[in-house]
């Protein structure tokens, strides 16, 4: 058939393996249609007004990260001197924000450093494990249900019993078990939480590819002859995007209460600030009885602004995926 | 296949499933960095004291031993001895499981009544301000972290008005008969109420928005409509037709949730120092006693399993209406 049709343009050119140029319009031809398929959705999404706020507040995050050098007046883990004398500071530093005279916003911690900086930097880590662990989480999640609800069978039934042996673990201990084996840093925290998050994408994806496999859009390409992978990349993965979409956005906000939750257990990473690391060590030197407020409220209400925004963006997009809730 | 085969093939899941977790945790802890045997043994002893206590533990068997001794252990829910306390690992787990239990259980039973209730109204006045409201708050209780609501009323309540107990389960030198006894003082209940009540908290967004979305399902029925034409009163209509339909979700829903609950005891118990086995698990891992993180973790992994199991099978009970193909 490919050869046929080499020179003349067929209805077929998405379907065979043809010359170079086809190949050129191939990868144009799926380029265009993702991204109409994004524009779209975006369109969607962005015509609700709580989540237009939430998407504010993400942006406002994201730049927050990206400047965090310029924001923040000193490096999160550089202590603080009294005057020229070269003390540390003794405790900690009251905050300027009360009327304490010594430039530091949010004052210092017991440590003496900077809880204003400390608060900036947090946002990178706070994105970074979000943004990483939701991409993986939502894109391994979708891959393997797809896969499984495409070719049905055996297949799907390994891979739920994968799903379903991780359904039986609980989360927190979970990671909490595989950061005290891997070492505490970020990235082990991101990977045991991408261990573990895939599951409920995967499960949810599979159920709409069962159906989907049923339509005749999919047996009208298999009767063309697409292969399996052509099938699952361009008719399938398409049709279930909003749904990715919708679970990548309650993965962020997931993965970051789950790393605020690990650092404040004290299994975080002692190299980087991150909001829950900044919760521990506040709790560790006892702000709570001394009243020391500021450094113990602020890191709390970043976490919940930046979750809350995931979980409505989340919940605008399953307003648009499932028209019933509305 | 009919409903026996059902269940016959559901329990032969449960049993593999609890079989893989044991298998993983296995092989986690005994991945852990460094040699296993130094958490246990000091560098001071002499070698014939090092060889008797690693031979205690079995640790100088070959791993696969190990590992049937183990699956062996496991069967008849032996998790070995503390490297800590040399206390049996179940009795470390008849010690916390009780007050974890206690817990999440008032916290549950509170949180599924009022979120529930809130669930019927809100769907029922589906379009008003207080179902915007209830809603708003539900999602609010669930970003908010809950360890970060604990350490806030343990700030403004315990610490500026001195209104609750800063930690723990009950007031130092208290002693008690038995546990039940414990659990009907007024100093525990004085303990208990903080983390209960934010724990609630966390809870009630779940059954409150299930409620709602599958109260609005229901409303569109055409019983419903039969029933204003009968004459009813909202009142009736509402509780009495519409919400126990809209129930099964919540049913189901709420055996997953507790188990998860159970296995997410983990935060609430370390900010209020609740002796529950969440916070052993944790203390355990940390000082790598690795038998009692074991079978802690098991418990909680157990507990999600079996009830996950239990809501599978309530489901077919419930609901007539559902087949098993």
């Amino acid at each position: 058939m490919a050869q046929e049709e080499q020179s003349g343009r067929s209805i077929f050119t998405d379907l065979d393996d043809g010359s170079t140029n086809e190949q050129v319009d191939k990868w144009q031809r799926t380029a265009r249609l993702w991204k109409e398929t994004l524009i779209e959705q975006w369109k969607m999404l962005t015509d609700e007004l709580s989540v237009k706020l939430s998407l504010f507040v993400v942006a406002a995050f994201v730049l927050i990260a990206i400047f965090a050098p310029l924001i923040a007046p000193y490096p999160p883990l550089q202590r603080q001197y009294q005057g020229d004398a070269g003390i540390l500071i003794e405790k900690w530093a009251d905050p300027s924000l009360l009327g304490a005279d010594n430039g530091y916003l949010l004052g210092t911690t017991a440590e003496g450093f900077d809880i204003f900086s400390q608060l900036v930097y947090g946002t990178r880590a706070a994105l970074m494990v979000g943004l990483i662990a939701a991409v993986f989480t939502a894109g391994i999640g979708t891959l393997v249900g797809l896969v499984a609800g495409y070719y049905g069978g055996k297949v799907d039934d390994a891979l739920m019993r994968v799903v379903d042996f991780l359904y039986g673990m609980p989360l927190l201990p979970t990671v909490i078990v595989l950061v005290a084996v891997l070492g505490p840093n970020l990235w082990n925290i991101i990977l045991a939480l991408i261990i573990l998050q895939w599951r409920s994408t995967a499960r949810v994806i599979r159920s709409q590819a069962l159906s989907l496999r049923e339509r005749p859009f999919v047996k009208a390409a298999e009767v063309a002859g697409a292969s399996d992978w052509h099938i699952i990349s361009r008719h399938l993965a398409p049709n279930v995007l909003p749904m990715t979409f919708l679970y990548g956005s309650f993965g962020i906000a997931w993965a970051i209460l789950a790393e605020a939750g690990v650092s404040f257990i004290g299994l975080g990473d002692p190299n980087t600030v991150s909001w829950g690391t900044m919760l521990q060590a506040s709790r560790a030197y006892s702000a709570l009885q001394f009243g020391a407020w500021w450094w113990f409220v602020p890191p709390g209400i970043c976490i919940g602004l930046l979750v809350i925004s995931g979980f409505l963006i989340g919940r605008g997009y399953e307003e648009i995926t499932n028209p019933k809730l509305q | 296949m009919g409903k026996a085969s059902f269940v016959v093939r559901r329990t032969l899941q449960l049993v593999v499933t609890l079989w893989a977790v044991g298998t993983v945790l296995f092989g986690l802890f005994r991945l852990m960095p460094g040699d296993p045997t130094s958490y246990v043994v000091s560098s001071q002893m002499t070698q014939e004291a090092r060889r008797q206590i690693i031979e205690s533990y079995g640790l100088n068997e070959p791993l696969y031993v190990q590992y049937i001794k183990f699956l062996q252990n496991l069967v008849v829910l032996d998790f070995g001895q503390s490297f800590h306390s040399n206390q049996p690992v179940t009795q470390v787990i008849a010690t916390y499981l009780p007050n974890t239990l206690v817990l999440m259980l008032t916290a549950f039973i509170a949180a599924y009544t009022i979120g529930i209730t809130l669930g019927v109204l809100s769907g029922w006045y589906r379009g008003s301000r207080f179902e915007r409201s209830t809603v708003i708050t539900a999602l609010t209780a669930r970003s908010v972290p809950t360890f970060y609501v604990g350490l806030i009323v343990l700030w403004i309540f315990g610490a500026e008005l001195g209104v609750i107990p800063m930690s723990g389960m009950t007031s130092l030198g208290t002693q008690n008969a038995g546990f039940w006894e414990m659990v009907f003082s007024v100093d525990f209940l004085q303990h208990l109420l903080a983390p209960a009540l934010v724990l609630g908290f966390y809870f009630m967004g779940y059954p409150l928005l299930i409620m709602r979305s599958s109260m609005l399902e229901v409303l569109s029925e055409d019983f419903i409509d039969v029933c204003r034409a009968k004459g009813l009163k909202e009142r009736t209509i509402m509780f009495k037709h519409a919400a126990r339909n809209a129930m099964l979700p919540v049913v189901t829903a709420a055996a997953i949730a507790l188990g998860y609950a159970v296995g997410g005891s983990v935060l609430i118990e370390t900010v209020f120092a609740w002796p529950g086995i969440g916070r052993e698990m944790v203390r355990a891992v940390l000082r790598r006693d690795f038998p009692v993180a074991q079978g802690t973790f098991i418990v909680l992994a157990a507990t999600i399993i079996i009830l996950n199991f239990v809501a599978d099978l309530a489901y077919g009970y419930l609901d007539p209406r559902v087949t098993y193909d």
